[in-house]
């Protein structure tokens, strides 16, 4: 056992910190919640950008500061903060000191060092090659060799946390049995982050060797293959670990435990085992494979993936409204749900996070990952429309119903103005519900993704787009200034909330900002014996929708042109 | 315990299933099959599929290609720059090229009849979009395409390029003829 001196135990929940890990998270979320504040500032002007009335930017500026915004917050941000959440769910929940601290302390070193370099790359200007840097088109050398450095120091934060769940393991700090849930979503994520580091290592690495000179050829079509490898399943990093939090934020605000651990746990498992092929859905409309290919990955990874979500879909609120029942609120479909915290900013962000990953970014995904739907969608606003409803209306709300709870806990401060910490997540989520939603009308109406200027004023030929494309482009760019100011409201309260939020002391609070967990079964709970019939309403609702959503897509297509 | 803590069971995968869950895994599991089968039943029955054929070429293989049928099918020329429009017999093999920045060339079609169309960049990653029927492919040099066509509405279609190609990307468009 290391010396007790290097813990701290948090008078409010019982968590105890190891302090090399402690000052690790914090480091890690302020890193993450830095490239937050840019990413979301650029994300402002891109909005105001392709709101056509508006078109602020150059184009050159434009396509700058969209590859700056893409590296920034679906790279940098998420990686960081995913890497707070590892060391939290290893060294804090399995109550162990992390594993060598100094390795960890390398490993965000070069996640810093790599993250400023790239960053740097593209603020120069020649790097204008959007996040998915596609050969042939290349950027300057020190844009690869930024995102590789930082590639490097996220695997070694990856080993530090598997390194800690063998210490916690082999000093028996969390007893006997097995690692709680939410251990198990953060081991699904480091292991889906070790492959799409991997993937990304095998591409970028020649990519920035052919850059300098020392390879001459990068096939494009294997290029895009493999850095789907990674650009894929590295979202899917971000699932898995928005997900062991939203499990955290239940287990948190209502001290529920899952349904049954089994279920949960073996959805998590289909993560790994699936979900790394699912990337070919970004090839569905590419010459060189076939049909067969396309399906088997598409279908055979991405469902039983797409079942895993489901599932947690299911067992998530389903275990939030077994704790609710049995703390009483047992009346009738949706009492427990009426009566949850909805001014409590983790929780509302949570559910918020739960629904808009499920209804926008789950459905679309899927329907868009579909062989032939993919040919009315590909590279249309459509795609972006889709993850932006995953990684900002899904993962960053997660994270940032997360860290209303770890201010005082881990930063040991009260978030300064708790008033406008209520309406934080409901301005950031209805603002993202309706820039996805009208993002995503704009694609079905052909809308481009990545382009500067869809009135083609300077174009060889004119084209266009009925006015109510216009209109969508508007009414996204009107939620999308709703969410900013969500997400700004967010990165001032929380940045003031470190700096000068009153200090808590070494006494528990009046106020419990953790429930106690809930006694174990579902009996007596429930109507006519099922347990959780309200969760099971609102997963029913969600089936109708997404079948009818899907069929519907297919009407559309089967009006195109023939082709085969 | 919650799902912060270790399971309480520590044979926890001996545990009974919960029957709502039970249900929801059947059902989601049954609708993942019907997704499955969707694909393959639109192949066999619906009408928009992608080929599976497609070749590996080089810029200059493809670029003669595109070249022969322009100088065999031209019928006039247009826009400022002089572009070749292109009128080839239904069935014929229709080459259309990509690069920075344009489509070339201009092709006129007739409705309702089948063409086999074929695709290449002759530099960077292009996105064929093409608007209003919003149907999009990508377009990678090295590589050509067949697709076989049957344009059902006639008109004056445009080609957007969808997939970003650096500084000119927002001007690089192209037209299709539906006659």
């Amino acid at each position: 056992m290391a010396n007790t001196a290097e813990f701290r135990t948090c008078p409010d929940t019982g968590l105890l910190f190891h302090k090399p890990a402690e000052t690790l998270m914090k480091l890690n979320a302020v890193a993450g919640i830095v490239f937050l504040l840019v990413g979301g500032v650029i994300g402002l002007l891109m909005i105001l950008t392709r709101w056509p009335t508006v078109h602020l930017l150059q184009a050159d500026m434009f396509y700058m500061l969209l590859t700056a915004h893409g590296v920034g917050v679906l790279i940098f941000w998420i990686i960081f903060f995913e890497i707070a959440v590892l060391y939290f769910a290893s060294s804090t929940l399995l109550r162990s000191r992390l594993a060598t601290p100094r390795w960890a302390w390398l490993g965000f070193a070069l996640m810093v060092i790599g993250s400023i370099t790239t960053m740097v790359a593209i603020f120069q200007g020649r790097s204008s090659v959007m996040m998915t840097s596609y050969v042939p088109m290349s950027a300057e050398p020190h844009f690869y060799l930024g995102l590789i450095l930082f590639a490097v120091g996220a695997l070694i934060g990856c080993f530090v946390f598997l390194g800690t769940l063998v210490i916690a393991r082999a000093e028996r700090t969390y007893g006997e049995g097995s690692i709680p849930l939410v251990t198990f979503g953060a081991l699904t994520a480091c292991i889906i982050a070790i492959f799409t580091i991997a993937s990304g290592a095998i591409i970028l690495i020649p990519t920035f060797l052919w850059k300098i000179g020392i390879i001459n050829y990068i096939d494009p079509l294997m290029y895009r293959i493999i850095w789907w490898g990674m650009g894929h399943s590295s979202q899917q990093i971000n699932v898995s670990a928005h997900i062991a939090v939203w499990y955290l934020i239940a287990g948190v605000v209502f001290g529920a435990k899952p349904l049954s651990e089994k279920v949960s746990r073996m959805a998590f498992l289909l993560y790994i085992l699936f979900l790394q092929l699912a990337s070919a859905h970004h090839l569905l409309g590419d010459p060189g494979l076939s049909s067969e290919w396309k399906i088997f990955n598409t279908s055979y990874a991405m469902y039983l993936a797409v079942l895993a979500s489901m599932i947690h879909g299911l067992t998530v609120p389903g275990s939030i409204e077994a704790a609710q029942r049995k703390r009483g609120f047992n009346k009738g479909l949706f009492e427990w749900l009426r009566k949850a915290p909805w001014g409590n900013p983790t929780f509302s962000g949570m559910f918020l996070s739960l629904i808009i990953f499920g209804f926008l970014g789950g459905i679309t995904g899927v329907v868009m990952g579909t062989e032939q739907l993919n040919l009315i969608m590909h590279n249309t606003l459509y795609v972006p429309g889709h993850f932006h409803a995953t990684v900002v209306g899904g993962t960053t709300l997660a994270f940032m119903a997360l860290t209303y709870w770890l201010v005082p806990v881990l930063f040991q401060r009260d978030v300064v103005l708790p008033g406008l910490a209520k309406w934080q997540p409901y301005l950031f989520g209805f603002g993202m519900i309706g820039f996805t939603l009208f993002m995503m009308g704009a694609g079905t109406l052909g809308v481009p993704r990545r382009h500067w200027d869809i009135s083609f004023a300077n174009a060889l030929f004119q084209y266009q787009y009925p006015e109510v494309a216009y209109l969508m482009l508007g009414l996204m760019a009107i939620s999308g200034i709703l969410a900013i100011v969500g997400g700004g409201l967010f990165v001032l309260q929380i940045v003031a909330s470190v700096l000068v939020g009153r200090r808590r002391g070494e006494v528990k609070s009046a106020i419990p900002i953790i429930a106690e967990p809930v006694a174990a079964g579902v009996h007596g709970i429930g109507i006519g014996g099922i347990s959780v019939p309200g969760t099971l309403v609102l997963a029913l609702v969600f089936l109708t929708t997404f079948i009818l959503y899907y069929f519907v897509n297919w009407k559309y297509l089967s009006q195109v042109w023939g082709l085969a | 315990m919650s799902s912060l803590l270790p399971p309480a069971e520590r044979i926890w995968w001996k545990e009974p299933i919960e029957s709502v869950e039970l249900f929801w895994v059947a059902i989601a599991l049954v609708w993942a099959i019907v997704m499955f089968i969707m694909m393959p039943y639109w192949h066999v029955y619906g009408k928009q599929n992608l080929s599976n054929e497609a070749y590996r070429t080089s810029t200059e293989l493809y670029g003669k290609k595109v070249q022969a049928m322009v100088d065999q099918y031209t019928v006039r020329k247009e826009t400022a720059r002089d572009m070749p429009v292109v009128h080839p017999p239904a069935g014929a093999d229709v080459y259309l090229l990509g690069r920075l920045w344009e489509w070339y060339p201009i092709l006129e079609l007739e409705k309702d009849k089948t063409y086999r169309l074929h695709l290449s960049s002759m530099d960077w990653q292009h996105g064929f979009s093409l608007q209003p029927e919003n149907i999009n492919v990508q377009v990678i040099p090295g590589y050509e395409m067949v697709i076989k066509i049957t344009p059902n509405k006639s008109g004056e279609y445009t080609i957007v390029c969808n997939e970003y190609c650096g500084i000119g990307h927002h001007a690089m468009t192209g037209r299709i003829y539906v006659k």
